[in-house]
């Protein structure tokens, strides 16, 4: 066990863990943030997709030991009031069914805009296809990601 | 909101002071019989021991509380079900809120499968929306000393036009709780709907796209324990021994514990418990059968010979039409076992304590995990709670109570409270899945190219009935003979999203296409000649509606320019389930050497559309799932055990993959039928009905992308 500084939606918090523990289940179990999912804890699914330094990352197969001072990004600090143009977007299409695996979706989604704002049809779909929807919203998931895209200025 | 329990009048007053006033009004789901509607007086509501099963409230500022008690999987029922009692009390839907029912007894029905919420509680939740409204209307007349029928309603609002006046629900509903229940209101008229059959958005969009913990896995509790339950691998074992000392050495194990043919580990993170389980060194015995899908594929061929069949259906003379036949068609379909695969893997919370036990997760029939928890730890129902949490999907899964039940036995002998939460690959490989299944099909043919006789045998690896033996064409056809073989096998199975039909839809309307070909006449043209004989001369029992199953074959035909698009192929395929119809039309086209599915056009008929945006999701998500298994996924056997146990070697379905899907519904004003399930069945065969066109490969086994006829077909994707 081992201590562990960590930057997590622009906060800097301290945990204890074993150094394997995987990202997703100290934020889970350790911190109390239980917007990323657990799908498949092999990096196939996306339902834990963080950002880490803005970049989407599966948080199911990132160590701990590895974040070091690398910011972390939780959909919990995505935006203050969940109203960034993503989420904005996903609820005006009305995406969810389930809504499981829509905290990864809108993750990857925004990680996708974050670097590209107008992104091509075949952009979003490069960027999506990796996150799995169980109920099969997949077409209302490209919808939204462009109306978001659409609302960024 | 708490339980109100005292009784009498003045205490319903005080106590709504307390809980901020307001007119609390039960009603009872249960008695929607003609004129049985039991709305309940504040008084019987507040008494606590008459059968109320759920209620609205208004609060003095006007706002609505409606309860919804059927369990939220991704149907979008905790947004149709208020969306129907605000229709009917005329509320300001932007002022009511709503929240999850937890078990109560009181509750009929509290389960989430079979499509049947809306099609159950249409009639109730209407009448409990009006009553509420004859109510407030009565309180308004009296206030106002006007005659009631002087008065309107809009938007939580009652108005006297004649004299300007206007009085919110939350200023009458204290005198409203005074009136005397109806024992009959007046529903709307469908064209006075204002809500329902509009698009309403997911009443819980803003907690789900900010990550709050809504799912049953993301339940915690201070000083909760988690754990994690390793269970043989293959079907046909059991436990024989086990070594727990170097998993009980790890940090952060509180115990190892084994019960049945499972061993929990036990411990303070999921992290701890999922790391200890690996060093657990445990030895298995056979028990019972142990088989692998080389013998599943044998015994499926052997038993489609077998002379030990259930007769389903028998109508006429099978074998002397056979005998007299001037075309005989005959084809053998297959399908693999599945795991349902709902996102949020199976866990649950459970505290067994001296006094009571204390249930929380998800579960699609709350009411079974009670009574099941009730029988194995023989103990009275009444001293069990259970809350509902939201469900990461469920396709049917969740319908068993198995892993309700582990956590309870787990909690009763740690004596603590634990979450015991299924890793991805406990839950495809633990069982409890869609059934392999074969079948096979034979049409006998006359000169004129009429389906004389009809000859179905199913057999299933624990599939029970693996045919629907009335469904289409079953009335069309003056000779038929439905049966159905079964084979029993210790790999668990249940039912999965539209049991039986899912795959039987497929092989059926797949058949009916090779059938229609061979006596070269129009799929569609060929289905409807069936169904006029059908109509004007009926063989046996009907148990569909032949004129809503010609409604939707019309509109998909009109709507997907049938056989009028030039460089598309296009495929159909119809079916009825869950009391509803849905026709398809897939378009195949292609580019390149290769097929593109570029489209699929839906036809629904499932009566009264409650809530546009969450239909159309329940439909456009049924056919991605009914695809994307058709094409993909593939759910093997070596040695008892399954070989695929994570979406690594498991495909499902993925964004690129899905073609754009067309939804219509039929607008039709009968009251709703079931829509969770009826879209998938049909997809399948749509799909390969256009495939057969682009490419004159017939697939009849599932799933199609591993099939010997597409090899050197390269599927495209869409884009």
């Amino acid at each position: 066990m081992a201590t562990y500084k960590l930057q997590i939606n622009g906060k800097s918090v301290q945990t204890d863990a074993e150094s394997d523990t995987s990202l997703l289940w100290v934020l889970r179990d350790n911190l109390g943030l239980l917007g990323a999912k657990y799908g498949c804890g092999i990096g196939q699914c996306g339902a834990c997709t963080v950002h880490l330094n803005g970049v989407a990352v599966r948080s199911c197969s990132l160590p701990v030991s590895a974040i070091g001072n690398n910011k972390v990004t939780t959909i919990e600090g995505l935006s203050v009031n969940g109203d960034s143009p993503v989420q904005a977007a996903w609820h005006e299409v009305d995406v969810p069914q389930c809504g499981y695996c829509q905290a990864g979706q809108i993750m990857t989604a925004a990680a996708l805009l974050a670097k590209t704002p107008k992104p091509t049809v075949a952009q979003i779909d490069d960027a999506m296809h990796p996150n799995l929807c169980r109920c099969g919203t997949y077409h209302r998931i490209r919808e939204a990601v462009v109306l978001a895209s659409n609302k960024m200025k | 909101m708490s339980i109100i329990t005292s009784s009498t009048r003045r205490n319903f007053l005080k106590i709504s002071g307390v809980t901020a006033g307001g007119l609390f009004l039960g009603f009872n789901w249960a008695d929607a019989d003609a004129g049985g509607f039991n709305a309940l007086s504040p008084e019987k509501v507040l008494s606590g021991d008459i059968s109320f099963n759920s209620y609205l409230s208004i609060s003095p500022e006007g706002v609505i509380t409606i309860f919804s008690p059927n369990p939220e999987v991704g149907q979008n029922i905790k947004t149709s079900f208020p969306m129907i009692v605000a229709e009917e009390l005329d509320a300001d839907w932007t002022r009511v809120k709503v929240l999850q029912a937890v078990l109560d007894k009181k509750y009929e029905r509290q389960l989430t499968g079979g499509s049947g919420a809306i099609p159950h509680s249409w009639e109730r939740l209407r009448k409990a929306g009006a009553t509420a409204r004859h109510m407030l209307v009565e309180a308004a007349a009296k206030r106002w000393s006007v005659p009631s029928a002087s008065l309107t309603t809009n938007k939580g609002m009652v108005m006297h036009k004649e004299t300007g006046r206007t009085i919110g629900y939350g200023d009458l509903a204290t005198e409203a709780a005074s009136i005397a229940i109806p024992s009959d209101v007046r529903l709307k008229d469908r064209k006075d709907f204002k809500l329902i059959g509009t698009a309403v958005r997911n009443v819980d969009n803003a907690d789900i796209i900010t990550g709050k913990p809504l799912f049953g896995i993301d339940f915690y509790r201070e000083g909760m324990l988690f754990a994690m339950i390793q269970r043989p691998v293959s079907f046909g074992m059991k436990l024989k021994s086990v070594d727990t000392s170097a998993a009980k050495a790890q940090p952060g194990i509180v115990d190892v514990v084994t019960f049945k043919n499972n061993v929990a580990v036990v411990g303070k993170s999921t992290w701890a418990v999922n790391k200890a389980r690996k060093l657990l060194k445990i030895e298995y015995e056979k028990e019972g059968a142990i088989e692998s899908t080389a013998d599943h594929d044998r015994i499926l061929k052997e038993l489609l010979d077998s002379p030990d069949a259930t007769s389903r259906r028998k109508d006429g003379d099978v074998d002397a039409a056979f005998q007299a036949a001037s075309q005989i068609v005959r084809s053998e379909y297959q399908c693999p076992f599945l795991p349902h695969n709902p996102l949020e893997p199976m866990n649950f919370f459970a505290h067994v304590r001296e006094d009571g036990v204390e249930l929380v997760g998800p579960t699609q029939t709350p009411e079974l995990a009670r009574t099941e928890t009730a029988k194995l730890l023989g103990i009275s129902p009444d001293k069990i709670t259970l809350e509902l949490t939201r469900l990461g999907g469920g396709f049917g899964r969740r319908l068993k109570a198995d892993y309700v039940l582990e956590a309870v036995e787990l909690s009763s002998i740690i004596k603590a409270p634990v979450k015991v939460i299924w890793t991805r690959e406990d839950d495809m490989g633990g069982g409890s899945y869609r059934p392999a299944v074969r079948y096979r099909f034979e049409a006998s043919l006359d000169a004129q190219g009429n389906m004389t006789g009809y000859r179905l045998r199913g057999v299933g690896i624990n599939a029970n009935n693996s045919t629907r033996e009335d469904n289409f064409p079953s009335g069309a056809v003056e000779n038929l003979l439905i049966e159905s073989v079964e084979h029993k096998s210790p790999i668990t199975t249940g039912a999965w999203r539209a049991p039986i039909t899912n795959f039987l839809a497929f092989a059926e309307q797949s058949f009916l296409d090779e059938v229609a070909l061979a006596v070269k006449q129009d799929p569609i043209q060929f289905r409807l000649n069936l169904l006029n004989r059908a109509k004007t001369s009926p063989v046996g029992a009907i148990r569909y509606d032949i004129d809503r199953m010609i409604g939707v074959i019309q509109l998909a035909a009109e709507k997907s320019g049938w056989g009028k698009k030039k460089g598309l192929s296009q495929g159909f395929s119809v079916y009825f389930s869950h009391r509803s119809y849905v026709a398809q039309v897939a378009e195949v086209e292609m580019k390149q050497g290769k097929p593109i599915i570029q489209k699929i056009h839906v036809a629904v008929d499932c009566g009264i559309v409650v809530n546009q945006s969450g239909a159309e999701q329940q439909v456009r998500g049924g056919v991605v799932d009914g695809m994307g298994h058709a094409m993909f996924s593939n759910l093997t056997f070596k040695d008892g055990a399954t070989e695929e146990r994570n979406f690594n070697t498991f495909r499902l379905i993925r964004l690129k993959e899905v073609p754009d899907v067309d939804v219509h519904f039929v607008d039709n004003g009968i009251d709703p039928t079931g829509l969770g399930e009826p879209a998938l069945p049909p997809t399948g065969a749509a799909i390969a009905n256009a495939l057969y066109k682009a490419t004159g490969k017939r697939l009849r086994n599932q799933p199609f992308v591993l099939q010997e006829e597409l090899k050197g077909v390269k599927l495209g994707e869409r884009m």
